[in-house]
């Protein structure tokens, strides 16, 4: 079954995504002033009688815009259908690799044909299980080309979303996190740390308490530090906590991790430290003493991993 | 312009503002409501409003250009994206040039934030002499 949608969707490979798209505007000078502002971009070469505009706006050229356009061919159309009925609904964009042949100017008429260009094996990645098409366009003036956008899509039926405020996955459109990637290492789970996850689970994070002295201790031990009682209960951590210390991995790069990453020792209000990721806050702002909040972040479908978001005041800038 | 290979770019912060993600998108003529509208993104499941694909690449292009000047000419940017630049965030451009082919200058670019690795690209460039 999926073996036969794999070879129907296979077949669209060559065929048409857009026929005779046309530029909705010429290239001009105020589209170029309004996308520099945005970007910040000051180069001399894109103002003047003389200015060229910047070639990253190659596929601006060609959006639709506001009121969209109407050159999207059939068969694309098509495809997108299959894939939607096979359960892949949700669409982000993951590449985009552009060719400039020659400087677009001001009054260049743009028009543009579109080739998909393949169509993926079924892909399992963080946001969902689909197939990534890429897409191939070749942007004209006149007969000559200008340059190639080359655009890569994953159409993919979401996993499961998370069930809380952790870091959520993006939705359907532009942007994406859905490289394949190795999964995180799974935790060690055992009689002594099991009600831990369990916690975990219920996004609790609990410390052991000592029932004979009262010493909170985290990580879960079989007995107690100080007294060696082997009695316990738990306290819930209320979530508040700072970094006691932290280290900046870069290498060596290990599957599921990007370095550059920042690795905190956390100090909860409660008095006990654990390490942890610290997120919200590029690896090179960590701070010692940088104040941070508990929050759960679902690593794909099975994992969920206690995180601390560094909170605004803690944020040193520059 | 001296380049060699290894050559490291000075890093460029780019603060993510709401301003930044709805420019840009408007800037590039992408009016995907996650891109400008944050209780449509949210119903989405998006806990904001984020960066669109075009403004990645034009800040890639422009984290470029500004190190090697305005006679370079850019011939390729590829860029792949991962983590999403919410607002609030920071995001921190940083390149390396990987190769030289006569006057064509070859740079690595990475752009991280606060979640992880928004991009991850290459782009090619040739000096002026050569354009």
């Amino acid at each position: 079954m999926v073996e036969d949608l794999s070879v129907r969707l296979k077949a669209y490979e060559g065929r048409p995504a857009v026929l005779g798209g046309r530029g909705k505007d010429p290239v001009n000078a105020p589209m170029i002033r309004h996308w520099c502002e945005a970007m910040g971009d000051t180069n001399p070469a894109y103002t003047g009688p003389d200015a060229v505009a910047p070639p990253t706006m190659l596929q601006v050229w060609t959006m639709g815009g506001l009121s969209g356009h109407e050159t999207r061919a059939p068969a694309y159309d098509e495809l997108l259908a299959l894939l939607d009925d096979a359960g892949c609904t949700s669409v982000v964009a993951t590449d985009c690799e552009q060719e400039y042949l020659r400087a677009l100017r001001p009054g260049d008429e743009i028009t543009f044909d579109s080739v998909i260009e393949s169509v993926s094996e079924r892909k399992t990645t963080r946001l969902g299980s689909g197939y990534f098409v890429t897409t191939r366009m070749d942007v004209r003036v006149g007969d000559e080309l200008v340059g190639t956008h080359r655009f890569r899509i994953l159409k993919y039926a979401p996993a499961h979303a998370p069930r809380t405020p952790a870091p959520t996955p993006p939705p359907s459109t532009t942007l994406a996190p859905p490289q394949e990637r190795p999964r995180r290492p799974r935790p060690v789970v055992n009689r002594d740390n099991s009600g831990f996850w369990e916690g975990i689970s219920r996004h609790r994070l609990l410390i052991q308490r000592c029932v004979d002295c009262a010493t909170l201790r985290l990580p879960w031990l079989p007995g107690c530090n100080a007294c060696g009682s082997a009695a316990w209960d738990t306290v819930e951590a209320s979530g508040e906590g700072s970094v006691y210390s932290y280290v900046v991995m870069h290498h060596p790069r290990f599957p599921a991790f990007d370095p550059p990453y920042a690795v905190g020792l956390i100090e909860l209000v409660e008095g006990v430290r654990m390490v942890s990721n610290v997120v919200g806050v590029p690896c090179d702002k960590v701070r010692i003493g940088m104040p941070v909040r508990l929050e759960f972040a679902r690593c794909d479908e099975e994992l969920e991993l206690p995180v601390f978001r560094a909170t605004r005041e803690g944020v040193v800038s520059a | 312009m001296k380049v060699e290979a290894g050559d490291v770019i000075p890093p460029l912060e780019i603060e993510i503002t709401r301003t930044l993600v709805v420019a840009g998108a408007i800037a590039s003529r992408d009016y995907q409501d996650v891109h400008h509208d944050p209780e449509l993104a949210r119903r989405r499941g998006s806990p904001d409003v984020f960066m669109n694909i075009l403004t990645t690449n034009g800040l890639v292009g422009r984290y470029v250009t500004d190190h090697f000047g305005p006679d370079v000419v850019l011939r390729k940017v590829a860029i792949r994206l991962g983590a999403p630049n919410y607002p609030g965030d920071t995001m921190v451009l940083t390149g390396t040039v990987e190769a030289i082919d006569g006057a064509t200058v070859t740079v690595k670019v990475i752009g991280d934030n606060g979640v992880g690795r928004h991009v991850t690209g290459t782009v090619t460039l040739t000096s002026g002499e050569a354009a």
